[in-house]
Formats: structure tokens, sequence, C-alpha cells
């Protein structure tokens, strides 16, 4: 996983409610074996006409070329619905690794974490005020300090992180790297009482 | 203070807790199937890791499989992808694999359990929130993510909070007709599909008690249907008689040493549970549902609800919108209505137990014409087991199709689907929208209910033809 500390970039607006992880990711394309490449199906439907991927629809912003960013801003309820960890994926693989909204859904959110893609809880006026920006603007999030700032305007607010998880990312580190940095106690543990 | 079974069980795999933080589990056993564990295979080569206990895994192809024909190719293209890459994976990182044509192959829920690879007091997990069936020998079994499979190929731990705990207590003795499918129905429309989220629950009282191994395996099966992390049961007398003498039983010496170790494992008298539940089993009746979530049940003789009849909001639009998918009305009884289909198996209902309860109500009655009747078993060894007893016979002159081994319809991953618009009586866990088939209609219920209904067409009572 690669390590975020901060994270400056322009963004991409999603400004829908309750969007949940069929449309992130449709069921359909879930038979594959591989969690690379599913960035291209990233909002399949909403992104393509008739299911034709040569056949974008011009209006949607992830189809615009004037929007681009590293930072995804989405309305409230992002990543309800299905648990399918393919939802996390295919936002990571498309380029995202930090997504904005004023709720997450519970089990997008630690699927989010357990990939490095960092949710970030903003308050509704702040998500408003992100809205509101044109698309040159940037923002700032900043891990270490728990702190996202509109660059334009230098508005700020803080957001919400557990501890272990806050290290995991800003060292690069997943749940996995730190199992096994913990092996010598898993195997401690398995002579004393297998 | 006394201690609760899943209290010791979890204590007893505790390898650290970190402060603020979730705690770090050992897992003992870790089945694994060809549709969650690919991108975790991919996940440790990727990282150059190794499986870091291969014999702690177990692998069998059951979601996506055919259950015709299994000696051919597999038709679907990414079906048969799936597999061969489960294949392959097994044999990189030397990890046993019951696949098709193995005669331990099936559902991961089903071959697990019947070839005693299932213990009183492990921790086991897979890739599919059905584990919480293996829970009924007094274990702690739950469903995890692919990053979870990936990260208990690579340190047989996963990292958890520890759940709330519920004690389900029914007690007394079932009405004629009633099974335990009925019991975990009755439990689900009660408390609703969301009614345990953030609990473990463990059944107990003279009811639980009376239950057969299989017939527990059903009613834990579906603790995650009302949204617990898992159910489970403190292992008895019928738990070591089911356990003795399968293939990965212990043996010998080692027999005699579980036993002991297995019969410390229960419930202190003196120890508190976050939640408590009582049942009285008298209560209970065969079960139906009629809805779009296994929580919207009612007893096979009783009356949809109607919208006004329910307090709240959302919970009265969900139920308008479920009724309008299924094309059922508020306040009319189920009896009578012409179903299409009966679908009987899955990991809730397809061991020999339930095949020999269905056996039990058609020996010697054909069918009605216009339903379909599929009973898939769970395993090639329910399979085997079936013809050694005859009951292939009993369902081939009730005109019954008997299928291979696999999840087939439950999920409709491969071609075993509900046609759009038909009603099935299922024996499965779910009925969500879609579920078996876009726009199919799912009616769960209990092997007893899915061989009276198949034999007179319509949703029936299978106490009128018991009598
Ligand atoms: S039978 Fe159905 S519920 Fe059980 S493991 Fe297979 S798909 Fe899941």
């Amino acid at each position: 996983m690669e390590p975020i500390k901060t994270i400056h970039s322009r963004f991409v607006p999603l400004p829908l409610e309750n969007v949940d992880t069929d449309q992130i990711i449709p069921a359909r394309f879930l038979k594959a074996t591989t969690r690379e490449g599913f960035g291209k199906n990233l909002f399949r439907d909403w992104r393509y006409l008739d299911n034709d991927d040569t056949n974008p629809k011009k209006d949607f912003v992830l189809n615009r070329p004037e929007y681009e960013g590293k930072i995804l801003v989405a309305g409230k309820n992002f990543g309800c619905g299905s648990s399918r960890e393919h939802a996390a994926w295919a936002i990571l693989d498309h380029g995202f690794t930090v997504v904005v909204s004023s709720f997450f859904a519970d089990i997008f959110k630690g699927n989010s974490l357990n990939n490095g893609v960092l949710p970030v809880q903003v308050s509704d006026e702040f998500l408003q005020k992100i809205f509101n920006q044109d698309n040159q603007s940037t923002l700032t999030v900043d891990l270490e300090n728990q702190k996202i700032i509109i660059d334009n305007t230098g508005e700020e607010e803080t957001f919400d992180i557990n501890n272990y998880k806050k290290n995991c990312l800003l060292n690069g580190y997943d749940d996995i790297d730190y199992l096994v940095s913990i092996k010598e106690d898993i195997e401690k543990f398995e002579n004393q009482t297998l | 203070m006394g201690r609760t079974l899943f209290e010791k069980i979890w204590n007893n795999h505790l390898v650290k807790t970190i402060p603020g933080g979730p705690d770090v589990i050992y897992i003992d056993k870790h089945f694994i199937h060809e549709v969650t564990s690919p991108q975790a295979f991919a996940g440790i080569e990727k990282r150059g890791f190794k499986i870091f206990r291969p014999k702690q895994v177990v692998a069998t192809a059951d979601h996506n499989v055919p259950t015709i024909n299994q000696h051919l190719p597999i038709r679907d293209m990414l079906s048969r992808l799936q597999v061969d890459q489960l294949i392959a994976n097994c044999n990189t990182h030397g990890i046993e694999l019951y696949g098709l044509g193995h005669p331990f192959q099936g559902i991961v829920h089903v071959i697990g359990p019947e070839l005693g690879i299932t213990q009183p007091g492990m921790t086991i997990v897979c890739g599919d929130s059905h584990t919480s069936t293996h829970g009924a020998f007094g274990s702690i079994a739950f469903g995890i993510g692919t990053s979870e499979v990936e990260m208990v190929f690579a340190s047989q731990c996963v990292l958890q909070s520890r759940p709330k705990v519920m004690r389900i207590n029914i007690n007394g003795e079932l009405n004629k007709g009633v099974v335990s499918k009925d019991i975990i129905l009755y439990i689900i429309s009660k408390i609703t599909a969301s009614g345990a989220t953030g609990y473990f629950v463990e059944y107990a009282g003279s009811a639980i008690r009376a239950q057969s191994m299989e017939a527990r395996m059903t009613i834990c099966n579906m603790s995650i249907e009302m949204g617990a992390r898992g159910g489970m049961i403190a292992p008895d007398e019928t738990t070591f008689n089911y356990i003795k003498g399968r293939t990965f039983a212990p043996q010998g010496e080692e027999w005699d040493k579980k036993l002991n170790e297995w019969k410390q494992l229960q419930t202190d008298d003196d120890a508190v549970f976050d939640k408590e539940i009582n049942i009285d089993a008298a209560d209970i009746e065969p079960m139906i549902t009629y809805g779009t979530n296994p929580g919207l049940g009612i007893a096979i003789n009783g009356l949809i609800p109607t919208a006004e009849s329910i307090p709240d909001e959302g919970e009265r639009k969900n139920i308008i919108k479920a009724l309008e998918y299924m094309g059922l009305q508020q306040g009319k009884t189920l009896l009578g209505m012409p179903v299409q289909n009966i679908f009987i198996g899955s990991c809730t209902n397809s061991r020999i137990e339930d095949l020999r309860l269905v056996a039990g109500v058609v020996k010697g009655k054909k069918k009605s014409e216009h339903v379909k009747v599929m009973i898939v078993p769970g395993s090639q060894q329910v399979a085997a087991q079936i013809k050694a007893e005859g009951l292939d016979k009993v369902f081939e002159e009730a005109g019954f199709e008997v299928r291979q081994a696999g999840c087939s319809a439950c999920l409709g991953m491969n071609e075993d689907k509900i046609p759009a618009g038909e009603y099935c009586i299922s024996t499965s866990n779910r009925n969500f929208e879609g579920r078996q088939g876009a726009g199919a209609r799912t009616l769960l219920a209990s092997p007893l209910t899915a061989a009276a209904s198949a034999i007179t067409g319509v949703v029936t009572d299978v106490r009128t033809l018991l009598n």
C-alpha cells in the first residue's frame, strides 16, 4: 500500500446522495480473478451509454476533461448497499486516494481503509463549500493533522480517524503488513496453545 | 463473574489487543472457494509472501459450478476461469482442494462438518457470510471479506473488534411439522433482518438441545440473516457423537484429550449477556416468507400483514415495495397459492437429514404436474448417501430432478435460475430481489413445507399431509 501523508490535488465532484456499491461497480463485473482493472468499470452504468465503453456519456463527470484529481467528493451516505470490496478496488484503480463525503456507509469505510483509500468525513456545510469551488481549485488533505483545507479560501475542517488506521495509512502499512510485523507474537501464541 | 462460551473461545484465540484498535484473533481453520479467494491469492503473490499455514486452509469449488455433467468442462467461460484459477492457486500454495470430481467436493459449509474438519472450540473463517453454520459445533465461525482472506493467508490471523453477545433461549417442545428451519425463520421474523446487528448469538434451551447436529447447523447458518456476526451452540453428547469417526476427527488418545477440552465449552451459569431473548417452542408453527428479506416471514396458516398494521414508516414502505416485487397482497393467506418451482438445497437445508425429511413426505407420491422440483444435495457424500439409502428412487418416482452438488439456485450464479415472475418455494436462506435469478420470487420455507407443496403444486401446510 502507498503511504498517504498529505494529498494536494484538484478534485472530481459527484454531488449525489446514497451512491451505492452497485452503482460504483455493478455485480456483473464480480467474476474477475484480480483486484486490478476494476477502475475501467467504475460507475460503469453512469459512465457509458448502452453498456458500451466506446460510447461515453459526455456529461458524466468522469468523462469531462476539465475535471481531474486524486480526490473524489461525493454526497451523503456514500458506499451504501452490498459489502463488495470491489467498490474500493475500483475507486483506487481509477486513481483516487481520497473520498470526501458528509457520511460513509460502515463497510465501505472499512474496505477503503483496508485498501489505502482515505475516507474523509466532513460536515454538510463544508461539503457544500467544496462543491461551490470551480474546477481548477485544489484541496489539501493533511492526514497527520487530520485536516482538510480548501486552498483557494483557506477554509479548513478537521476529520476523525481511528489511531491504528491512521498509522497504517501514514506508513503505507495495511493490516497485513501489521500482522506480518507481529509474526513472532503469532508463532509464540502457536507454540503456547497448539 | 462467569464467562460466556463466546468469550472463552475468543480469549483462547487472542494473540494481542491493539490499544484503541481491534483484537488480533488466531484462526484455526480457513475455508476458501473460487469466488472470493482469487484476489487474495494475487495479493499474497504480489507481496512475495507464502501462505503462512497452508495446512489450515481447505478449499472447494461450489458457488459457480454446474450441477449437471460435472465431468465435462464448465461451459460458462468466466466461471470456468474462476474454478481453474482456484485449482492453480491451490497447487502453487500447497492447499488441499476438494474440487469438482473429488468425492469430498460440495458446498463449503456442508463439507467442513461432514468431514469432521469443523470441531468445537475452533475459530473458523471463510470468505462467505454463511460461515456462521459451523458455529453449531460450539466454535466461533464468521464470514470475512477478501482483504481479510488475504490477512489469514499471510498470518493465520484476522483483526476484529469484539462483538457484543446475545443469547436466544428456546424452551419447550416443538409442534408436529415444525423443524429447525421454522425455528430460525420464526426468530428472524420476530427480531427482524437487522435485529442482531453487532452481536454474536448463542442459541440455548431445551428445544435447541433436542435438535440433531444437522438441524442445529440450519439454525446457525441463518444467524447472519438477522445481522449477527455469527451464531453458536454449546457442544454436547449430540455434537460429540456426530464428530466421532468422521474422516478428519481426532482419533485414539487424541480423541480422549479433545473430548475433555470440548466438555469445558459451556457458558458459565453466572455469565452475563448484553441481550437475552426467550422463546416458547410451542409458539412456533411451520413458517414461510412473503417478502424480500428473511425477516418478512409468517406462520404458514397466517396472513400477510397489512401496511397499516406496521407502525414504523420505513418498515411500512419496505413491505409495500416487497409485496409489489413478490406480486402478493396485504392481509391475504399464502395457503393454496400456486407455485411453479421448488428448490431443495443450499448450505441451509441440503444435508442427508433434510433429504430424508423430504423423502418421508413424498414417498409413494407424485409431484404436481405444474411444478418443477430441483433437489441439489450439498455434497458428493450426501449424493452418495441418497443413493445408498434408495432416496434417489423415491425422488425419481415422484418426478423430482436430482442434480449434483453445489450452491446452484441459491444464488443463481450458474445456470440454475428461477425464471422472472415465477414463484419458488426454496429451502435456502435469502429471498432478496433477484437472488435466484432476475425477477424470481422466492418463498423461504423448511424442507417439509417444500416437499408438501411439491406434491400439491400450491403453498401447503405440511400438517395436512401428515394427518
Ligand atoms: S448455498 Fe447459497 S448461501 Fe450457502 S454458500 Fe452457497 S451461495 Fe452462499
